[in-house]
């Protein structure tokens, strides 16, 4: 395998700059550029030379392999971090004979090919590395240290024993086995329908967590919603003026509240029009305030939006404080009166969505999650039915076992007969 | 000297199936066994099916094999288990009298105008540069072969224990085979040493039946062939009582003296067939468990107590026997004793159990580690088939698991190899509800048909059951009927609109009588007709899901792994996997998923590497 390496951070001016290098040739090349291999997992002060010229004074740590991040022998060479510094160092690499330039990913690939990693965690490793906020941050590391597999598990001992309870009367019918598993197996199949139904409710939050929260701002026309959202942000996202109908299109501005990802939506004001672009603008209003996680309702006199009506959950505020009365959340962008607040309302409540999420944050697992509940349920209805066939119970169940198979691993029948013969006195 | 297509050594289950095939598609066949009289010899329990057996009997028969049809001839009691459950789970069982099965195999066998029975012991095989080339027998004299068919069964080195008193043989009374074993051993590589047990067998006139519960047989006997309407011969009930106590109590107390708990043996035996020593030691809190009396002919006293088979020495076998309720006054005329046998690892073996290293040698039955008479039958019949077209240099035939129980066998063994005794369960087919055994024929008679291994009658009968089935089918599925129509009919639906074919309704519960009513073609079928199209009708909204199952299946099998592939280099792989895998070199990915331990993620690293070796070489 080629020996490869890269810039591990980001392109441009920073205070430091890390090169990786992997592969049989990384300890050589180290050598070759820095005269002296320091000790494995020694931090070493090392001039890179090369070509008869100082490259630059960095910083290098050398990993043995089957103890480095890939899997195979690596480097890591922490240069000051100068467009020109890593340019050159890295333009001396490319001179080196059998190395080449990694390609995207090509780090982890050998890591999962290696098995250092399993493929859920190079998933949380992924959102790791792209996480903006602590929440992303807590839940990319829950994924990246195998909390799906530990779950999973569990998942799994409670499939083999309802299969096999079920198969053990199938396929062992005049032996000693118990005549009615159904009490048995349908507490297994509920418990599981249970955890992974909620699973896949959190589902949905794991996934805002990863790609952020929606949050809309709605409200009549005039009402200062975007004077909200510009106060928000700390910038002029959106065009405010005293016309109402202003905004016509749906303007996002994404933001770090309180360690969450958010998205907030600036909407049309909803009012009955007869004009025809601001007609769609606030059908668009509806439509995104609707899927919204949360929606911030501004109004001045109380009165009812045309359209959309709070739910449970939802924020309702009194806009432009500086000018209205009345009792409740006060806000106004324009002097910044209740905004403190009113960020603190929406992060509580989203927070609280949040904590509802489930270690599944991929759609991948999701469907997953979700084929298992509809053939669970199919298998549990057929058990309580009169006319039950067992058999079909059982094929629902390792239809059930199929779509689990990469969260649980493959469930095979030899663990389905090891759950069965150390249960069950077999053999007459 | 004396040369055939196909030589078959033993005339055990797998070998009289074997040599039967082998002579039916028209290859000139010799199966040479150390008795004559000793071919169709059962001998462990007198009983042949069950679940997962029961289907490969009659996929067997399907293929116009002997097992099925000589079973019937010797039928004393037949049980169709699951009978309550769904027709896929069901298993047809019967009990046979050893004797008339016996006589009714070698019948069946001296009609087959291919095939020589040949009385001698096999002791070496003739090897040339191009593979296997005949057989040497103990006299000295050769027999020249294109194929030769090796069912051993137990009897290489074939040894038995009854307490510390161990004795070379084959079986009670015959002799191991160990010369042929040592010159095996030369060839393929030994696997090791499994192990299975017999019971004692009892005076059926010593035993107090009037106390003992029943248990009779079917009303309506299912018979193990397509081609029998009846039980032949007077049929009878078996006895049911337990051991209890007193009974555990004996053999705990005497454990150390068990072949078995003594430390002499070193074979493994199947957890689903324990010996009571082996009962009484893993379920402990068991205070009885269950005996069958089976009788194991109609003129023969002989009674086979299914559930206690021990390597106890004899006088405590009488103990604990004469500790069971009925059997008080009880008279052992053969005691129990366990057998250590060699066998072969069956990943040596190709998809028509044909030895790898050396063309033309097949091995089936008991040496490739399997258990049971159906199993041994089953793989008697695809290396009987596989020889004899190999010497009229035909394409060989190929079973897979999405179409028969026979299939799902062979590719177990040939990817997983055995750690047990392998026997057939139905929840290892995971295609269960296609492969059916009242549907076997439809499934594997046209194989056979077009083969040349199925005959006239059975041919005809078949044709005929299959015309009459797709008419009825086509008339059940050409007209749709609202749910006002079946309600006229008798049959309450939700009332939801859809039009349901006459195939749908049939698959609804108690629907048969409203379905009459609806369809005249339908109603005027004959009972088996309209039961079988009511089975097809069951799973069908199953089988749709299985066809994505099978189309997944078909991926994987696109996706090719080059012979050559280098299992080493897979760091992210575990030293076992890479051994197993090394050794097996599964030919696609679907081959490499099965094989044991295999986890998701290995797979995936296979599958990374394959496309990108591909794709370097793409470049290259």
């Amino acid at each position: 395998m080629d020996t490869i390496y890269a810039l591990a951070n980001a392109q441009g001016k920073a205070g430091v700059a890390v090169v990786r290098l992997s592969g049989a040739l990384a300890f050589r090349v180290v050598e070759d550029l820095t005269g002296q291999l320091p000790e494995v997992r020694q931090l070493s002060l090392r001039r890179i030379r090369w070509a008869g010229e100082t490259l630059d004074e960095a910083l290098v740590a050398i990993f043995a392999s089957g103890a480095s991040f890939t899997g195979e022998e690596a480097a890591e060479l922490h240069l000051h971090g100068s467009t020109a510094v890593v340019k050159s160092v890295l333009q001396a690499l490319s001179e080196q004979p059998g190395l080449r330039h990694a390609m995207p990913g090509e780090f982890t690939r050998r890591a999962l090919e290696n098995g250092k990693l399993d493929l859920a965690q190079v998933e949380g490793l992924a959102d790791l590395i792209d996480a903006e906020t602590e929440s992303q941050r807590r839940q990319a590391f829950r994924v990246l240290s195998g909390a799906i597999g530990e779950r999973a598990e569990k998942w799994r001992r409670d499939l083999i024993r309802a299969a096999a309870l079920l198969e053990a009367t199938i396929d062992f019918v005049d032996e000693d086995v118990p005549v009615d598993v159904k009490p048995e197996v349908s507490g297994l199949l509920n418990s599981l329908l249970h955890s992974l139904r909620k699973e896949a409710d959190g589902a949905r939050a794991a996934e805002r967590i990863r790609d952020g929260f929606e949050v809309a701002i709605v409200g009549a026309p005039n009402v200062g919603k975007s004077t909200l959202l510009n106060a928000l942000a700390g910038r002029d996202a959106a065009i405010t003026s005293e016309i109402a109908g202003t905004t016509r299109d749906v303007i996002e501005v994404r933001m770090d509240l309180s360690g969450l990802a958010v998205t907030l939506l600036d909407t049309a004001g909803l009012r009955e029009t007869l004009d025809q672009v601001e007609a769609i603008g606030i059908s668009r209003a509806l439509q995104r305030a609707s899927d919204a996680d949360l929606r911030v309702f501004l109004t001045e006199d109380g009165q009812p939006l045309p359209g959309l009506t709070p739910v449970a959950g939802d924020i309702v505020a009194i806009a432009k404080a500086d000018q209205n009365q009345g009792a409740g959340l006060r806000i106004s962008g324009k002097t910044g009166e209740g905004l403190d607040k009113l960020v603190h309302e929406i992060s509580a409540r989203l927070s609280e969505q949040s904590s509802a999420a489930g270690t599944v944050t991929r759609e991948r697992h999701r469907i997953a999650v979700l084929k298992a509940i509809k053939a669970i349920e199919s298998a549990s209805n057929q058990i309580s039915s009169e006319s039950s066939h067992i058999e079909l119970a059982a094929e629902d169940l390792q239809h059930a076992i199929r779509a689990l198979d990469s969260l649980v691993g493959r469930l095979d029948v030899e663990d389905l007969l090891d759950e069965i013969f150390s249960s069950f006195c077999i053999g007459k | 000297m004396k040369h055939f297509d196909v030589v078959v050594i033993g005339g055990g289950h797998a070998g009289a199936e074997a040599a039967a095939a082998s002579a039916r598609i028209g290859a000139s066949t010799a199966l040479v066994t150390l008795k004559k009289s000793s071919i169709g010899v059962m001998s462990c329990n007198p009983a042949i099916g069950g679940l997962g057996k029961g289907h490969l009997v009659r996929e067997i028969d399907a293929m116009d094999g002997v097992m099925g049809r000589v079973a019937d001839q010797a039928g004393i009691q037949y049980r169709l288990l699951n009978r309550k459950k769904g027709p896929a789970v069901q298993g047809p069982r019967m009990q046979a009298d050893r004797k008339l099965y016996r006589l009714a195999m070698q019948q069946a066998l001296s009609e087959l105008p291919a095939l020589t029975i040949i009385e001698g012991e096999v002791v070496d095989l003739v090897v040339e540069l191009h593979g296997i080339a005949g057989v040497v027998l103990a006299d000295g004299s050769n027999i020249r072969a294109t194929s030769v068919i090796l069912t051993a069964g137990t009897f290489l080195n074939g040894l038995i224990h009854i307490g510390d008193i161990r004795k070379p043989g084959g079986r009670m009374g015959d002799k191991p085979s160990t010369r042929l074993a040592d010159r095996l051993s030369e060839i393929v590589q030994k696997a090791g040493r499994l192990k299975t047990g017999t019971p004692p067998r009892l005076d059926g006139n010593t035993i107090a039946w009037d106390i003992l519960d029943r248990q009779p047989g079917d009303d309506a006997p299912e018979m193990m062939s397509f081609l029998s309407s009846a039980p032949k011969v007077r049929q009878i009930s078996c006895g049911i009582t337990n051991t209890n106590v007193q009974t555990h109590d004996i053999v705990r107390k005497n454990l150390s003296r068990s072949a078995m708990y003594g430390g002499h043996i070193e074979g493994v035996g199947p957890r689903y067939c324990p010996s009571i020593e082996d009962k009484i030691v893993r379920f402990a809190d068991k205070t009885e468990h269950q005996v069958f009396l089976e009788p194991e002919g109609l003129d023969d006293t002989t009674v086979y107590p299914n559930g206690i088979s021990s390597s106890l020495p004899e006088e405590v076998q009488t103990d604990y026997v004469r500790s069971i309720r009925g059997l008080e006054n009880v008279r052992i005329l053969q005691p129990g004793y366990a057998i250590e046998y060699d066998y072969f690892d069956p990943r040596c073996l190709d998809g028509t159990l044909c030895v790898k290293s050396m063309p033309g040698l097949y091995f089936a039955g008991q040496i490739n580690g399997t258990t049971g008479y159906e199993e041994a039958a089953a793989q008697g019949l695809v290396a009987g088939l596989n020889a004899a077209l190999r010497a009229q240099n035909r394409d060989s035939v190929l079973f897979s698991r999405s179409e028969s129980y026979i299939g799902v066998m062979l590719d177990d063994l040939l990817m997983r190899g055995v750690s047990e005794p392998y026997r057939m369960f139905t929840s290892r087919a995971e295609y269960r509800l296609s492969l059916r055994a009242d549907n076997a024929d439809q499934r594997l008679t046209p194989v056979g048909i077009g083969l040349g291994c199925v005959g006239e009658l059975r041919r005809a009968v078949f044709e005929v059951k299959m015309e009459n089935l797709e008419r009825c089918k086509a008339a059940l599925a050409s007209e749709a009927y609202s749910s006002r129509e079946a309600e006229r009919a008798g049959l309450k639906l939700s009332n939801d609109g859809a039009r349901r074919t006459g195939l749908a309704l049939l698959a609804l519960p108690n629907a048969a009588e409203a379905v009459e009513v609806l369809c005249p073609e339908f109603a005027r079928s004959e009972p088996a007709i309209k039961v079988q199209v009511w089975r097809d009708a069951l799973y069908a909204q199953y089988s749709h899901r299985q066809e994505g199952d099978i189309a997944a299946l078909k991926r994987d099998e696109a996706i090719s792994i080059p012979s050559n592939f280098e299992y080493g280099q897979l760091s992210g792989l575990s030293t076992e996997l890479k051994t197993k895998l090394s050794a097996i070199k599964p030919i696609n990915l679907l081959q490499a998923g099965k094989i044991e331990g295999m986890t998701p993620s290995a797979l995936l690293l296979i599958l990374s590497h394959v496309r990108r070796d591909r794709s370097g070489q793409a470049a290259r």
